[in-house]
């Protein structure tokens, strides 16, 4: 029994190890996955006339880089996020609820258009929700 | 009465243009039949429509519940300003099935949304509303005993959507506390002969949001028993939201009325259309 009950757990283990849930940078479809929603949610604010006065005067390129970045960061990617804190970083926007309504409801879309499940969306948006404090009426 | 409306409200929306506020879709709840924001019987903490800060949004529904011996029949509309503000006004009437006759109540509403964002922050979002509710045929209820024809609801109302909670889905939490003197929501008057104080009741629900446009969920209605003649009941309710687009949601449900004025055990359905600009 005693020598059993480690061999038990060994094969538990395995079992388990076999079917690991896949993480939310995986289930968003890795690197070329959040290259897309980052390229996707790009174009949706150009066209959005809500928020796109709010990038007139920033760096497209280190903009694109630091969101994908901070998604792949903050999904459990294999990402270090190298931007300021959302708080520096959108003082003196006056960025309101309407604002992040607009860009929340362009991500779903992008998100939607790329076929993200359900619940990987919820995950993200979860995870992204909490950022409203540090990111509004700044 | 309701088909001309019914009529109004499509052709209102054919001629809608794609203007829509900024909230999420489906954030801004349905009708209830007091024309509150919320769901079928409960209000909730969300502003009727899509206006988001700094933006206007206007609604319009139509409802009815149709039990054993009752049918209910609503229409009204809401205008919300900032997601802050929102001013509801109701049209009931109690078609009595099996007595025959009918009572008419109508409903003024004022929502303020104090604190909390229902998506965004930790706290859920938290709103106190008032209901101004008179009734416009007042001779049955005052025959079985209710004081006066008129009153005014308060409530508070916290309403939280948890994201990825039920099979990855988001779960939409909703508590309101009301005081109120009103018998059967008012359709049976208010306060009694005996009792003129306000009553503290507890109204809650609860939905699973399958995606961005389907919600399945239930609600639970508290209500006070001051009149003599009948039992009074607490209200629930199983409902299906479909929220098609910013512009028009359609929610069917299965209701449980409990015992209306010596009628035990109202049951039927609930069937609702909003438009929303």
């Amino acid at each position: 029994m005693r020598t059993i009950t480690p061999l038990v757990f060994a094969l538990l283990l395995t079992a388990c190890s076999q079917h690991p849930q896949p993480s939310l940078y995986q289930q968003l479809g890795g690197e070329p996955g959040i290259a897309a929603i980052t390229d996707g949610l790009l174009q949706k604010i150009e066209q959005d006339q809500r928020i796109v006065h709010h990038f007139a005067d920033t760096d497209i390129a280190r903009f694109r880089r630091l969101l994908a970045e901070q998604l792949c960061n903050i999904s459990g990617g294999p990402c270090e996020y190298t931007g300021g804190t959302m708080q520096e970083s959108h003082t003196g926007f006056n960025i309101t609820l309407a604002h992040y309504d607009a860009l929340v409801e362009n991500l779903i879309d992008v998100m939607q258009q790329q076929q993200i499940s359900i619940s990987a969306q919820n995950q993200l948006l979860a995870l992204l929700a909490p950022m409203y404090k540090d990111i509004t009426y700044r | 009465m309701i088909t001309r409306f019914t009529l109004a409200l499509c052709c209102l929306l054919a001629s809608a243009s794609s203007v829509a506020g900024s909230k999420i879709v489906a954030t801004g709840g349905a009708s209830s039949i007091e024309g509150s924001a919320g769901g079928g019987i409960v209000p909730w903490a969300v502003i009727n429509g899509y206006g988001s800060s700094d933006e206007w949004s206007a609604t319009a529904f139509t409802s009815r519940v149709g039990v054993d011996d009752f049918t209910l029949n609503v229409f009204g509309a809401s205008v919300s300003y900032d997601n802050k503000w929102e001013w509801s006004v109701a049209r009931q009437t109690f078609k009595l099935d099996s007595i025959g006759g009918e009572l008419r109540q109508d409903v003024f509403g004022v929502k303020y949304h104090i604190a909390g964002e229902l998506l965004y922050t930790a706290w859920p979002q938290i709103s106190v509303g008032l209901q101004y509710k008179k009734h416009r045929d007042f001779g049955l209820p005052q025959a079985v005993g209710a004081r006066d024809d008129s009153g005014v609801d308060v409530y508070f109302s916290a309403s939280k959507v948890l994201f990825d909670q039920v099979a990855g889905r988001n779960l939409l939490l909703n508590g309101t506390v009301r005081a109120t003197k009103a018998n059967q929501t008012g359709l049976l008057g208010f306060g009694s002969a005996s009792d003129n104080n306000y009553q503290f009741v507890f109204e809650g629900s609860a939905a699973v949001l399958l995606n961005y446009n389907v919600a399945l969920g239930i609600e639970f209605k508290q209500k006070p028993d001051q009149l003599n003649f009948a039992t009074e009941q607490h209200w629930r309710d199983l409902f299906v939201a479909w929220f098609i687009n910013k512009h028009v949601s359609v929610v069917g449900g299965y209701v449980d009325l409990g015992s209306i004025a010596g009628f035990d055990q109202q049951q039927g359905y609930y069937i609702s259309v909003e438009g929303a600009w």
